[in-house]
C-alpha cells in the first residue's frame, strides 16, 4: 500500500474549503438580477382550493410575479413521476396519481404548494404572500396507513380506489404457510417502523436562470443526481429540451436519500425564472424541509418466523403496510418492495419466505428512500424476530444466529437475491470478542447494583448495494438503467481530470476517487482532480445513493483507466521504439521488458498530445477515455453490530453505553472515510430507535415540525463507537468493493431495540423508545423502583 | 432602512439594512461571507455560530442592528486566507471531523469558544455536553469529539485563540 493509494487513510482533499468557509452550496451562489421566490403552502392536510386572489399581492413592493397552480396547469407541463413501476399481485400497474409541481384544485398534504410569489427580496416575497388569499374548503384527512384503505376513508386520488397504490407480494405463500403450520415454534411480532424526517443539514435549495438569447435554462440544485433531475425535468415535465437545460449540483450539504428525488420546487423555480425573466432562488427554511422533503420508513408490519426443534429457521411470513404519503415520490414504489422484501432472508438460510406489501396514499408528506431505504426495515423485521425467537427458545441469540447463517456462497435466497460472498461467522466472532460479550453478565450485575437495567442486542444485517444491474432492475420495473459512467482525461503534463456521474455530498469522492487513479497511474493525489455534479461537464450519470459510488462509480473509473493505459502503452511503444507487447506499465513508468529503456508517465502524456512520434492514422492524438460500467449483480455488504444500553428505571431514559460494529465492505479504499460512514449511519439508526419521532395529529398536521419538536441525535445522545472490519471481496466488480454508506443505519435500529427489549424483558415497545415510552412499559410491568 | 457599523473579521463595515435583518443575513447577503450557514431557523443546530466580541453566538438569532460597534469573527476570519489554518480547523481535517461540511463552520467556531471557556484539556463527556447546541447529521459526532479534543490541545501555546477576543 502506498501512502495515498488504495487502503490508505488519506486526509480529504475537499476539506480545506469546508473548514475555511469557502465551499459553494446552492444558497451561496447568486446571479445578477436574482429574485427570491416564496411558496404559499396548504395549511390543511386535505382541502379543495376554491379560489386564490392574488391582486393585492401583485401590487406589493418589489413583487415580480404571483402565480398559482391554475396558471401552472395552463402551461400544460407534465407531472412529477415515480420512475419505478411496481405491479400488484393481479398484474395491474401501481396507481400513480397525478402530481403537479403546484397543486391546482386540491391540496393533499400540509405543505403542498398552491401558489408562489417572486420578489426582489425574500422579505418582500413573504410580505406579499401575506396578501394572497386562498379560499380552502377543508376535507376529511387520512393519516394512519393502517386506516388508509379502510372502507369509508377519505379518498385522496380518484385514480387510486381505497387509497391503495399496489398490493404486491414476493415468495411462495403456500410453502411458507406450510412451514408455519409444521413449525415447532413460531415467533410473532407486530411493529411500526417509525416515520423519519431525513434532515440533511443543508436545506434543499434551487436557483434557476433563463437565458433568453439561447433559450437555455440553468438550475443550481442541492441534488444527489443532477443528470436524472435534468432527464425528468426535460423528458417528463417538458420544461425544456435536455440540451437546453443544464443542472449543476454544487457542494451539497448531506442528502441521505432526500436529495435524490425530483421535487416541485426546482420545477417551479425554472418555470418562474422564464416567466419573470430573472434568476429565481429558493432555499427551504427548516420548517419547509419538514413538510416537503420526502420522509423515510413508515411501515406497519406483522411478521412470523417459524423454527424447527433444532432452532433452525424454517419459514418467514411478513405483511407490511407502507405509507407512501400524498404523492408517489421519484423512487418511492421500489423502497418497500424490491429494496425490502428481497433482503428478508437476512444472513440466514430460510427455505420459505412470503412477503405481502400494501402501499397506500395518506394526507402526509411523500415517503421515499432514506439512508438504507427498505433494507433497515427488512433488517428490523428479521433481526427482531431472530432475537425474540432466541429468547423464547431459551437460546443464546449469538448461537441461534450462527446455527442459521448462510455458510456456502453463492447462496440463492428464497426472495430472489443471490448472495455472492461473505463470512458471517467471522464478523460475528470478531464483534463478540471486541465487545467482550462474555463480560456482559458481569456488567449487567454492576448496572443493577447502581439501580440500572442493562441490555445487549445484536444486528447481523445484510444489505444489497451497488445499485444496480440495469437489465435486472429493468425487469423489476425501473424506468432507468443503473450503470455509472466515468471519463479519465489526461492532460499533456500528465495530471488528470476524472469525470464521474456520481455526486458527493459528504462521502469524500474527491479523495477516494483520486486515490484510485493516483494509485493506478503512479501519480500523487494532488495531480488528480475529480469533477462531478454538472451536466455540462459530465456526459451522464446516475448519481449517488444506495452505497453505489464505490462499487459502480469506481468500477467505471477502472474501466476507463484500463482504456487509458492500453492507449498509453501503444504510444509508449512508439516513443521507446519497442513492440507494444513488450511495454510494462508500473509505478508511473513505461518500461520495455528486459531492458532499461523507459518513459515516465508525463513523457507519454505529453507525447500523446504532441503527436510527433506515432502514426496518427493508426493512433488518434490525445489521451482521454470514457467508460460505462453496468454491474452484473448487487453487492452484499454484511456485518454484526452489538449495542449495549443502560436504562434508568426512574426516568425511563436509555443510554447507549457501548457500540461495536464489525462490517464486511469488501475492499476498503480509505478506512478513515469508511469508518466515518459507519459512525454517521449508526447515529441515524440510534436516532430512529431512541429519539426521532414524526408525529402527525389525526387532522394531518405535522406536530413535530422543527428541531424544537423533532429530536435530532446530538453529541450527548451517542457514545464513541468501536468500528472494525472483516473482508471478503465482492466477486462481481473489479475492485472487490461492496459499499459502506448505509450499513450503520441498517444495523442500528434493530441492535438498539434488541438491547432495549433485552433490558426490559418484554418485546412490546416500538421505536422510538423514548424515556416516556420506556417508563410506561416499566410502569405497566410494575418494574419501577420501590419508593425509598 | 437603518445603518449599522461594526467590525467583521478585523475590517470596519457599515451597512444600511432593513431593521429586521439578522446578523447571518448581513454576513451572507450583504458581505457575501457565505461560510456561516443557516440550518434550522430555531437556534437549535448551530450552523450559524460566529463570535461576537469573542463569544460564540448564533447569528440567526441576533438582529444586525443590535451589533453597533461589535467585533464579529466568522469562519472566514479564523485564519488568514494566505496563512496556516487555525489549529482547530487543522484538527477537524486531520480527524475527519466533517463530511458534507455544512455544519462545520459552526462546529469549529463553537469548538474554539469551548476551549476559551473550558481550557485545553477536554474530556469526551465535556465536549459532548458542550456540543448540545450544534447538530451534525453526517458524522455521528465521534470524529468531531476527537477533533475538538485534539484541536484544544494543539491550541495550547500556539497563540491561536479567537482573534476577535484579542
Amino acid at each position: 500500500m502506498s501512502v495515498t493509494g488504495i487502503g490508505a487513510a488519506v486526509r480529504r482533499k475537499e476539506d480545506r474549503r469546508f473548514i475555511t468557509g469557502t465551499g459553494h452550496y446552492t444558497d451561496d451562489i447568486n446571479r445578477p438580477g436574482q429574485a427570491s421566490i416564496y411558496f404559499i403552502r396548504s395549511p390543511h392536510a386535505h382541502a379543495k382550493i376554491k379560489k386564490i386572489d392574488t391582486h393585492e399581492a401583485a401590487r406589493m413592493p418589489g413583487v415580480a410575479g404571483v402565480f398559482t397552480g391554475e396558471q401552472f396547469a395552463q402551461d400544460k407541463l407534465g407531472n412529477l413521476i415515480c420512475g419505478w413501476t411496481v405491479l400488484s399481485k393481479d398484474g395491474s400497474p401501481m396507481k400513480m396519481a397525478p402530481h403537479a409541481a403546484l397543486a391546482a384544485g386540491k391540496a393533499n398534504h400540509v405543505g403542498d404548494a398552491v401558489a408562489v410569489v417572486i420578489a426582489d427580496t425574500l422579505a418582500q416575497a413573504k410580505d406579499a404572500a401575506e396578501k394572497v388569499v386562498v379560499d380552502y374548503e377543508p376535507l376529511p384527512a387520512v393519516v394512519d396507513p393502517a386506516k388508509a384503505a379502510a372502507k369509508g376513508a377519505p379518498l385522496i386520488h380518484e385514480s387510486a380506489p381505497n387509497n391503495t397504490i399496489y398490493n404486491w407480494h414476493l415468495g411462495d405463500a403456500d410453502a411458507t404457510n406450510a412451514a408455519l403450520k409444521n413449525a415447532k415454534h413460531v415467533t410473532t411480532l407486530e411493529f411500526i417502523n417509525n416515520r423519519l424526517v431525513p434532515n440533511a443539514m443543508e436545506p434543499r435549495a434551487a436557483l434557476a436562470e433563463y437565458d433568453a438569447a439561447s433559450g437555455s435554462l440553468t438550475l443550481w440544485n442541492a441534488t444527489q443526481n443532477p443528470h436524472v433531475a435534468r432527464l425528468v425535468i426535460a423528458a417528463f415535465v417538458g420544461m425544456a429540451p435536455e440540451n437546453k437545460l443544464r443542472v449543476i449540483a454544487p457542494d451539497v450539504g448531506g442528502g441521505f436519500g432526500s436529495k435524490i428525488f425530483i421535487y416541485p420546487e426546482e420545477v417551479v423555480c425554472l418555470w418562474a425564472a422564464r416567466k419573470v425573466g430573472r434568476p429565481v432562488k429558493w432555499t427551504a427554511e427548516r420548517s419547509e424541509s419538514f413538510i416537503t422533503d420526502a420522509h423515510g420508513r413508515d411501515h406497519v408490519t406483522k411478521a412470523q418466523m417459524a423454527f424447527d426443534g433444532e432452532g433452525k429457521i424454517t419459514g418467514l411470513k411478513v405483511h407490511t403496510t407502507a405509507n407512501l404519503g400524498a404523492y408517489m415520490s421519484t423512487f418511492s414504489s421500489a423502497v418497500p418492495t424490491f429494496l425490502y422484501a428481497t433482503l428478508l432472508s437476512g444472513q440466514y438460510e430460510i427455505p420459505h419466505i412470503y412477503c405481502e406489501v400494501d402501499a397506500v396514499y395518506t394526507n402526509t408528506v411523500p415517503v421515499d428512500a432514506y439512508r438504507g431505504a427498505g433494507r433497515p426495515e427488512a433488517t428490523f423485521v428479521v433481526e427482531r424476530l431472530v432475537e425474540a425467537g432466541a429468547r423464547e427458545l431459551g437460546v443464546d441469540p449469538a448461537v441461534l444466529r450462527q446455527k442459521n447463517f448462510v455458510k456456502k456462497f453463492p447462496y440463492q435466497t428464497s426472495v430472489a437475491s443471490l448472495y455472492d460472498a461473505g463470512d458471517y461467522h467471522a464478523s460475528l466472532a470478531k464483534a463478540l470478542e471486541i465487545h467482550d460479550y462474555k463480560g456482559f453478565a458481569k456488567r449487567k450485575r454492576e448496572s443493577e447494583r447502581n439501580g440500572k437495567l442493562r441490555g445487549i442486542g445484536f444486528a447481523t444485517y445484510i444489505e444489497a448495494c451497488g445499485v444496480a444491474p440495469s437489465a435486472l432492475v429493468g425487469q423489476l420495473g425501473a424506468g432507468v438503467g443503473l450503470w455509472e459512467s466515468a471519463e479519465v482525461r489526461v492532460n499533456p503534463t500528465g495530471s488528470v481530470e476524472v469525470l464521474t456521474g456520481c455526486h458527493q455530498h459528504g462521502q469524500g469522492h474527491e479523495t477516494t476517487f483520486a486515490q484510485l487513479v493516483a494509485d493506478r497511474l503512479g501519480l500523487s493525489i494532488d495531480q488528480v482532480n475529480v469533477l462531478h455534479g454538472d451536466t455540462d461537464t459530465v456526459q451522464f450519470g446516475m448519481g449517488t445513493y444506495g452505497s453505489r459510488s464505490g462499487a459502480v462509480g469506481m468500477s467505471a473509473i477502472v474501466k476507463a483507466l484500463d482504456k487509458v493505459e492500453a492507449k498509453a502503452k501503444k504510444i509508449a511503444a512508439h516513443l521507446l521504439e519497442a513492440a507494444e507487447g513488450d511495454i510494462v506499465f508500473k509505478d508511473g513508468k513505461f518500461t520495455v521488458a528486459g531492458t532499461d529503456k523507459s518513459a515516465a508517465w508525463g513523457e507519454v502524456a505529453l507525447g500523446a498530445y504532441v503527436a510527433h512520434k506515432f502514426p496518427t492514422s493508426e493512433i488518434e492524438p490525445g489521451l482521454k477515455e470514457g467508460a460505462f460500467y453496468d454491474p452484473t449483480n448487487f453487492t452484499f455488504p454484511a456485518g454484526c453490530h452489538i449495542c449495549e444500553v443502560e436504562i434508568d428505571p426512574e426516568t425511563g431514559e436509555a443510554t447507549v453505553v457501548s457500540w461495536t460494529a464489525v462490517d464486511d465492505f469488501g475492499t476498503v479504499i480509505n478506512p478513515m472515510i469508511v469508518e466515518g460512514q459507519v459512525h454517521g449511519g449508526v447515529a441515524q439508526g440510534v436516532g430512529q430507535a431512541l429519539l426521532e419521532h414524526t408525529v402527525y395529529d389525526d387532522k394531518g398536521q405535522l406536530v413535530s415540525g422543527s428541531y424544537m419538536d423533532y429530536a435530532m441525535p446530538r453529541a450527548d445522545n451517542l457514545p464513541s463507537f468501536h468500528v472494525d472490519t472483516t473482508v471478503t471481496k465482492c466477486p462481481s466488480n473489479p475492485l472487490g468493493i461492496k459499499g459502506c454508506g448505509e450499513a450503520g443505519a441498517i444495523a442500528a435500529p434493530a441492535a438498539v431495540m434488541n438491547a432495549i427489549t433485552n433490558a426490559l424483558g418484554t418485546e412490546l415497545i416500538d421505536m422510538p423508545a423514548t424515556a416516556p415510552a420506556i417508563w410506561a412499559v416499566l410502569h405497566k410491568a410494575n418494574k419501577m423502583p420501590r419508593a425509598a | 432602512m437603518a445603518a449599522v457599523s461594526l467590525t467583521v473579521n478585523g475590517k470596519p463595515v457599515t451597512a444600511d439594512v432593513d431593521p429586521r435583518t439578522l446578523l447571518v443575513q448581513l454576513l451572507r447577503e450583504h458581505l457575501r461571507l457565505t461560510g456561516t450557514h443557516v440550518g434550522c431557523d430555531t437556534s437549535q443546530c448551530g450552523a450559524c455560530v460566529v463570535h461576537v466580541n469573542g463569544k460564540a453566538t448564533k447569528s440567526c438569532t441576533v438582529l444586525a442592528l443590535q451589533l453597533e460597534g461589535a467585533n464579529v469573527l466568522t469562519i472566514e476570519g479564523l485564519a488568514a486566507a494566505d496563512g496556516p489554518l487555525h489549529p482547530m480547523q487543522e484538527a477537524f481535517r486531520e480527524n475527519h471531523g466533517l463530511q458534507c461540511g455544512y455544519c462545520t463552520p459552526g462546529m469549529i467556531m463553537t469548538a474554539v469558544d469551548i476551549v476559551r471557556r473550558k481550557g485545553n484539556d477536554l474530556d469526551d463527556h465535556t465536549i459532548r455536553e458542550e456540543l448540545e447546541g450544534n447538530i451534525c447529521r453526517c458524522t455521528g459526532y465521534h470524529n468531531i469529539v476527537k477533533a475538538i479534543a485534539a484541536g484544544a490541545r494543539a491550541m495550547r501555546g500556539s497563540g491561536a485563540t479567537s482573534r476577535a477576543a484579542e
